[in-house]
């Protein structure tokens, strides 16, 4: 297995398991290299990459844009986070930007579920999904994954449990998907609100007990409540929330061992995990971070190598 | 396919013996000077030459390292088959240090000029030589040639030239492969 199986990265449902352990094994190359003294390859040099966020980011856009710098590749940027245009007008605008603009592949941050799909029909360049709506966030799940596996050394058989806003998050489904094609057990905890109906379907385990799911799994990944989102009230106050799915360095150490503890960022401190969980050993959300550069690097490297260049 | 037999185990043991005695005639005990083996196949001579320094010349701190040129190559999207990295492992600063930069067969020379540039990466090295086990003469595309050498082959157009490792595939050996026509 020498390449993807696919040509746009528009969502992990989409990969194989190979194309996963692929990403991860080139990901562990450019790991070393953003720890060199000079942290920079040629390889992209004669790539162009757009950048177009029609959400607001902070990490996966500096992440996204450090990835390609360290690759050699030209960047490009487009924000038009608040736009109050309708979806169908705001991309096709887009398209014709992207042709006119002679792109090689395009980063796309989008409120709209399967906005990446709908791009990659008609726009001859090739798609990296950086979160679409709450469908999926792909290279998240393939970070978290990548950062499960470099703590645990494999993600077979081990136990994950997502916990908080499972039903607004894109991290959440991608990562479902992503653990279980690596031979992860999953499951899934929060407010009976905030878990999906389905959920079920997808083959994983649902808990509203924290402790349990605590108990039960060796990582668990603290999902931030996104109140932008929720154009409800789903939960009856944040004090609440906290309760009863708020990790704390108390219910930690009262644990029968010692679980990692993941979140995709930005953290809600004192929400979804208190200061000191966030700053102990047990966490590994700098972790996250920095793998997340090296993991964005094997995906752009490995989308660009399927880009024949015909000179 | 035919193949020829270019060197036998023992002339390869001549070889290597003269390789690392060459190396410590210019690098002296080695105090400043680094071998880095290009991936993938650079390792085993590398590999071969270290262990004969310390174990045979009594050289005692030997600095080696392993780099890997995949993202520095100069036919990525061109070819058919596409760039699979190896691990490259270099636990110091090349910054200063005389480097050696060491690979198994010396062909088009692209391969060290991607690795001239992989290793600015790592600092400004003093000076840099080339060691090869094998040169292919008449191949060259690029001004590179190598400053210690173990043979001089002429191979010619779609011939191949392969060096063999025991703890690789169970021989010690240097063939020539040709097709037949």
């Amino acid at each position: 297995m020498s390449e993807l199986s696919v040509d746009h990265l528009l969502g992990i449902k989409d990969l194989t398991k190979e194309d996963i352990q692929l990403i991860h094994t080139t990901a562990d190359q450019f790991k070393e290299v953003i720890n060199r003294p000079i942290k920079k390859v040629p390889s992209l040099r004669d790539i162009t990459i757009a950048n177009l966020f029609f959400e607001n980011s902070t990490r996966t856009k500096l992440s996204f844009e450090l990835a390609e710098k360290r690759l050699s590749a030209d960047v490009i940027n487009f924000s038009a986070a608040q736009s109050s245009v309708k979806k169908g007008e705001t991309l096709v605008d887009t398209v014709n930007n992207i042709l006119a603009m002679k792109v090689d592949i395009v980063v796309m941050r989008h409120p709209n579920p399967g906005a990446g799909v709908f791009l990659s029909k008609h726009v001859d360049a090739r798609i990296v999904n950086a979160g679409d709506g709450a469908h999926e966030h792909p290279t998240q799940a393939l970070l978290d994954s990548y950062s499960i596996r470099e703590k645990l050394g494999t993600l077979e058989g081990k136990k994950v449990v997502i916990v908080g806003d499972i039903l607004h998050s894109r991290v959440a489904l991608s990562n479902i998907y992503c653990l279980q094609k690596l031979g992860a057990e999953v499951m899934v905890c929060g407010p009976a609100t905030l878990i999906p109906t389905h959920i079920a379907s997808l083959g994983v385990k649902v808990e509203y007990n924290l402790r349990k799911a605590l108990e039960w799994c060796d990582v668990a990944n603290m999902l931030r409540v996104q109140n932008e989102r929720m154009d409800i009230s789903y939960f009856p106050s944040v004090r609440e929330y906290v309760q009863q799915y708020g990790v704390n360095m108390e219910l930690l150490d009262s644990l029968k061992k010692k679980i990692v503890i993941m979140h995709p960022g930005p953290i809600n401190r004192g929400v979804e995990i208190t200061s000191d969980v966030a700053d102990s050993d047990q966490a590994i959300i700098l972790n996250q971070v920095e793998n997340g550069v090296a993991v964005r690097m094997a995906v752009l490297y490995l989308i660009a190598s399927k880009i024949q260049r015909n000179d | 396919m035919s193949q020829k037999l270019l060197l036998n185990a023992q002339e390869l043991d001549i070889i290597l013996h003269r390789l690392a005695c060459q190396l410590i005639e210019n690098h002296n005990r080695f105090e400043n000077t680094a071998l880095i083996g290009l991936q993938p196949r650079g390792r085993f001579l590398l590999n071969r030459l270290s262990v004969m320094l310390q174990e045979h010349y009594g050289i005692k701190e030997l600095k080696t390292g392993l780099l890997d040129i995949t993202f520095y190559r100069d036919d990525f999207r061109r070819g058919e088959e596409p760039l699979i990295a190896n691990s490259t492992d270099i636990q110091f600063l090349v910054e200063d240090k005389k480097v050696v930069i060491v690979d198994d067969v010396l062909y088009t020379g692209r391969s060290i000029r991607a690795a001239l540039t992989a290793l600015q990466s790592f600092g400004r090295p003093a000076s840099i030589e080339l060691l090869t086990l094998i040169d292919r003469r008449f191949s060259r595309h690029l001004p590179i040639q190598p400053d210690y050498n173990g043979r001089q082959v002429d191979a010619i157009g779609d011939q191949k030239v392969k060096v063999m490792w025991t703890e690789n595939t169970g021989e010690d050996a240097v063939y020539l492969l040709k097709n037949e026509s």
